[in-house]
This record gives structure tokens, C-alpha cells and sequence, in this order.
């Protein structure tokens, strides 16, 4: 299937629309609620929330001895909030800092559901076919009713974000500030541990434990790079994490087989990648291209005063001099004297140079240009 | 001293782990001071706001703001926490930081409204930043960033104002202007206790005064307490070398 085909398929095709439109919910809900945990500092218990629900999966199977995906998102809900309790728990009752905790409890509880899944696997039983899927989540198996069940829950979600916004906002900035202030801080703290631990739960299905938290993280440290406010952070990571799913589920759909969470995941990564690079005030290029500028602005400037130093003893400022009284100066190349010459601050007749009127005025303001253009 | 007390502390003794950070601190601070709070590295006086705060659990004791305990009394005070304690390149803008000392007058879940803009702009008006209003927190100076944590507090119109080093790595003029909005505070009936690091400067801001080491050393005005004795009792033997440097 190519990827016209496709999207005349996303159109008509039952399945195929189902699919494409539960990635780009799924997308949108982790980027907004991943803000919140990249902001929160608490980026990796995503990753470790996520792994921490494959034992809640396969011991819901052991129970129910069945597949139903709501039960197993039960299951790995528990689960999930078991090792995030056991995280904090470890941090406060141990000297153990937070990363060494997370990764404990990630790879314990991972260990655990994958010694429980091979244990199923050898069961006789012929239900387990499928629940290695969520290792690495199985678009394909996303119904309408779990499209409905992210598109009921993304609205609770935002509505509970926009009724605590200032308290969540604050929360982020400053905790101990806000505690003095009378606000429940352990009631907010759960509040946002809980949207990362919903996230990751519904997104087991399509992403898969392994690759989950990227999810979260990818599409917000993205939106980071293009704005400096909070409320537009969040808009646009649901974006970028919308279309992380959509352009994901497309590919993956007109590539055959290729499987549908890795390559949103991978998506998702093109976006960050993108903004880190192309993005205008914090990314790469932009920055370097600003510190070049400003060092040839500044080369430049500083050859301008050193002539004009040289000018200001002449009672005529446009008095020729020889160029070569300027290979003293650090900094000075034929270059610069050209571009100088360009911009009409000096002339250069031969081998002398002279300033015009121009170029005096604007070298005697030179210093207190700078100072302004930083204050505006 | 007929003074009304505006802050009661009793028996407060604090702990991480094992080792007691605060030791029975017994310490009542009277209406109207501006005081410092002097000790060495690891004396515990950001706890002892912390704790004053709540934002630290003591082991014991208890503090109460004009007669009453801390928790009925959050309106009244107001917090300048260290200016290293938060994340700077939050996606905020000043004005915005500044807005968050109305969100306790508020409380839960109501929008700041054109009030609070007003009350905001005027805060920064007050600690000179109303030009940097709309400036994203990261591209301040830290001084500029002290300012704003100030702004934030001033805008909270609170009785006392515990600020936990707001000269830390600020210049010689922000330092200047942060005392005298501090000696404004304090002739309008406002009590301000300030975490002071700087001994030599203690008597040109400060009236009141409190050496804290793990236990209260002396606490009192600084023109009778604020002397080698108590110095050498609070920095040990070597405290001179510590205030010519």
C-alpha cells in the first residue's frame, strides 16, 4: 500500500480510520500531560511507571485467564502506581537518590513481568497469543471503544487541567512557595503523578511498555524548544504528539508491517530532533548563526574604533591613513576593511584609508549602541 | 519592651536523619524589626524559615504568628525563597512569577483578574522591573531574578516576611535598592527576617538580630548583642577572618 492509497483508506477503512484516530489521541493526551512531567522534573518515572505495568498486565491474565485489554490496563494501572509508591517510598525511607530508585524499580518490576510472560507463554492455554504485544504495543489491535475510552479520558483530563492550571503552574515553578501559600501540595503532586501514570496506562496498548515514555517526553521537549509560555508548551506538545501518531500510524500503514509504536516513537523523535535544531530562539542553528554574527558585529566594531581612535587626532576625521598602521590590530583583515568599506564607514583609496563622516558618528556612538540594543 | 510579638517560636527542634539541625530554639521576635539571622554554613537557618514555613516538619515545637498557630496565619506572611531553589528557564515570563503572590488571596481554582495584574505591576514598579515585565525568567540577571522573587512577595501584602538570602549573588546596587524596599517594609509596621550572610553589613541593615547554631546562640537588638562575644560564641575563635574576607 502506497501512501496515496493510504489516505483514501483512512477515509473508508473502518479499521485503519479507528487506528489512525486513537494514535493521534493518544498522541495529544501524552504530549499535554508529558508537559507536565518534563516541567515536574520526573521525565524517567514515566519510564519507570510504564515498566512497572507489565507484571500488573500478565498477572491480570493469570487471574482472568483471558484477554480483555480493560481489565489488563487495570492490572497495569496497580501496578504502575505500586512502583511509583515504591519509588517515592525508597527516596524518602533510604539515602538512595531519586535516579537509583527509578532504576531499580524499573528493572525489578520489568524482570518480574518478564519472567511472569514466559511463564504464561508456556501455560496450555491458547489465549496468551498477543500479550508479548505489549512489549512494543500493537496499534492493530485498537477498537472503537478504546479510541473512546482516550477520547473520554483526554476530556477529563483537560478539564481537571484547566480548573488547577494556576495551581499546577505554580506547583511546577516553586512546590515550597506554593505550600506557603496554603495550597495542598501533596494533593497537586498526586494529581500530576496520576496524569502520567493514566497516560502511560493507555498508551500500553499502542506503544508498549519498552518505548512508552518517550511518548510522554518526546513531543514536550519539543514544544519547549519553539515558546516560553507554559499554556503554549502544552497546546503544542499535544500537537507535535498528535501528529507524532498520525504520521506514525501512516507510515507504519503504508510500509508493510512495520510496527506501529516504534515508529510514532521514532516520529516523535524526527519532532524533537527537528526543534532542537530549526527552532528559533533555543535551537542549534539559529544560536550558532546569532553567536557568529555577534563576533563578526563585534570584530568589526572594534576595528571601526580602533580607526576612529586613530582619526580623532586629526583635526580633518578624514584624513588618509595608511592601512598598514592597522596590522597592529588584533582582529583586523582585509576582510573586515572591506565590509567597513561597504557599509561607507571608511574609504580606501590605494593603500590609505580614511573614515567618512558616517563611520566617525556611528564609531563615537558605537559603545552606547551596544548598551541599548541589550536594554530593548 | 512593650512591643506586640510577631512571631513565638517554642521548643522547635528539627532533624534530617539523626543529627538534630535545629535545637530547641526558643525565639520570639517582636512586631516592627528587621532582623537578620546570622550563623555559619550548616547552622540550620534556612530551616529554621523552612520550618517556621512548614515547609519542614519539626520534631518538636511550635510556632505561632501573632498569638495564633502558623496554618490560620498564612495570609500574614510571605516567603522569599533562595533564589537557586527554582528552575530558571521555567516557560514564564516576570510579570507572571510576580502574579503568583496573588494565587494564595485567591486560593483554589479562581483566575487572577485585572486585580491582581494591577497589584502585580504596581510590586514590580516598587523593586524597579516594570520594564522587564514580559521578559521570559531565564533572561534576567540574577539580581533581576532576586528582584522579581521580592516582587512576588511584595505583592502578597503580608505582615512578616521571611527571605531566605535575597542578597546572595546580587550586585553592590541591588543589594542597595533590596535594603531600602526591606527599610521601607519595616517603617510601615512590616516585620522582615532575613537570612544574612554578610557580618560586616549587619549593623548598617539590620536592628534586630539572631546567631543561630544548631541552638540559639543570643537574639536582640544589634547595638547590644551584635558583639565579639557573641561572634566568637556563634563562628567559633575564627569569625575575624571571616568577616575581613
Amino acid at each position: 500500500m502506497d501512501l496515496q492509497e493510504y489516505i483514501e483508506l483512512v477515509f473508508t477503512d473502518y479499521t485503519l480510520r479507528t487506528i489512525t484516530l486513537g494514535t493521534a489521541v493518544l498522541g495529544a493526551i501524552c504530549g499535554m500531560l508529558g508537559s507536565f512531567a518534563v516541567l515536574r522534573k520526573q521525565s524517567l518515572l514515566g519510564d519507570a511507571i510504564s515498566h512497572a505495568a507489565l507484571p500488573g498486565i500478565a498477572i491480570a491474565f493469570l487471574i482472568i485467564e483471558t484477554k480483555n485489554s480493560s481489565i489488563f490496563l487495570l492490572g497495569a494501572l496497580i501496578s504502575g502506581l505500586i512502583g511509583t509508591f515504591w519509588i517515592r517510598g525508597i527516596t524518602r525511607k533510604t539515602h538512595l537518590k531519586s535516579d537509583t530508585a527509578l532504576g531499580l524499580i524499573l528493572s525489578l518490576f520489568f524482570g518480574f513481568g518478564m519472567l511472569l510472560l514466559t511463564y504464561i507463554q508456556k501455560m496450555p492455554n491458547a489465549n496468551q497469543a498477543g500479550l508479548e504485544s505489549y512489549l512494543f504495543g500493537q496499534a492493530a489491535t485498537l477498537l472503537e471503544s478504546d479510541v473512546w475510552l482516550m477520547v473520554i479520558v483526554t476530556g477529563i483530563s483537560l478539564v481537571i487541567l484547566l480548573l488547577f492550571w494556576k495551581e499546577l503552574k505554580i506547583l511546577l515553578f516553586d512546590a515550597d512557595y506554593t505550600k506557603t501559600l496554603g495550597f495542598n501540595t501533596k494533593f497537586l503532586d498526586i494529581l500530576i503523578t496520576s496524569f502520567i501514570v493514566v497516560a502511560i496506562v493507555l498508551g500500553l496498548q499502542t506503544v508498549g511498555v519498552v518505548l512508552m515514555s518517550a511518548m510522554l517526553l518526546a513531543p514536550a521537549a519539543a514544544a519547549r524548544q519553539w515558546t516560553n509560555n507554559l499554556a503554549v508548551m502544552v497546546i503544542l506538545a499535544a500537537i507535535f504528539g498528535a501528529f507524532s501518531g498520525i504520521f506514525g500510524t501512516a507510515i507504519s500503514a503504508s510500509q508493510n508491517n512495520l510496527s506501529t509504536g516504534p515508529v510514532i516513537v521514532l516520529v516523535a523523535g524526527v519532532f524533537v530532533l527537528f526543534s532542537f535544531i530549526f527552532s528559533p530562539g533555543r535551537g542549534l542553528l539559529f544560536r550558532e548563526i546569532r553567536f557568529r554574527k555577534n563576533r563578526n558585529d563585534l570584530q568589526l566594531h572594534k576595528t571601526l574604533s580602533f580607526m576612529y581612535n586613530i582619526a580623532k587626532t586629526h583635526e580633518d576625521i578624514s584624513h588618509p591613513h595608511a592601512i598598514r598602521i592597522l596590522n597592529n590590530f588584533q582582529g583586523f583583515t582585509r576582510k573586515s576593511l572591506q565590509k567597513l568599506e561597504n557599509k561607507d564607514y571608511v574609504k580606501i583609496e590605494g593603500s590609505m584609508w580614511s573614515m567618512t563622516k558616517e563611520g566617525y558618528h556611528t564609531a563615537a556612538n558605537l559603545y552606547d549602541q551596544l548598551i541599548k540594543e541589550e536594554d530593548e | 519592651m512593650s512591643k506586640k510579638i510577631a512571631v513565638q517560636i517554642d521548643d522547635l527542634t528539627v532533624a534530617y536523619n539523626y543529627k538534630p539541625v535545629l535545637w530547641d530554639i526558643d525565639l520570639a521576635i517582636p512586631e516592627g524589626v528587621l532582623m537578620a539571622i546570622v550563623g555559619p554554613n550548616g547552622a540550620g537557618k534556612s530551616t529554621l524559615i523552612k520550618s517556621i514555613l512548614d515547609i519542614i516538619k519539626p520534631i518538636a515545637g511550635s510556632v505561632q504568628i501573632y498569638g495564633k498557630p502558623y496554618k490560620k496565619q498564612r495570609s500574614l506572611v510571605a516567603y522569599v525563597p533562595q533564589k537557586g531553589s527554582v528552575d530558571w528557564d521555567f516557560p514564564t515570563t516576570a510579570l507572571d512569577v510576580v502574579m503568583m503572590g496573588t494565587y494564595g488571596s485567591l486560593g483554589w481554582i479562581k483566575r487572577p483578574g485585572q486585580k491582581q495584574k494591577k497589584a502585580a505591576l504596581e510590586a514590580l514598579e516598587k523593586v524597579g522591573m516594570l520594564a522587564f515585565k514580559n521578559r521570559q525568567i531565564s533572561q534576567l540577571s540574577g539580581g533581576q531574578q532576586q528582584r522579581i522573587f521580592l516582587a512576588r512577595a511584595l505583592v502578597q501584602n503580608a505582615s512578616i516576611y521571611f527571605m531566605d538570602e535575597p542578597f546572595q549573588g546580587v550586585d553592590a546596587t541591588t543589594e542597595k535598592a533590596i535594603i531600602n524596599i526591606l527599610k521601607e517594609l519595616r517603617k510601615s509596621g512590616k516585620t522582615v527576617i532575613v537570612v544574612h550572610h554578610d557580618l560586616q553589613t549587619v549593623p548598617e541593615y539590620f536592628d534586630w538580630v539572631t546567631f543561630l547554631n544548631v541552638k540559639k546562640i543570643a537574639t536582640g537588638p544589634v547595638k547590644d548583642i551584635f558583639n565579639d562575644d557573641n561572634l566568637t560564641k556563634t563562628y567559633g575563635i575564627n569569625y575575624k577572618v571571616a568577616v575581613s574576607q
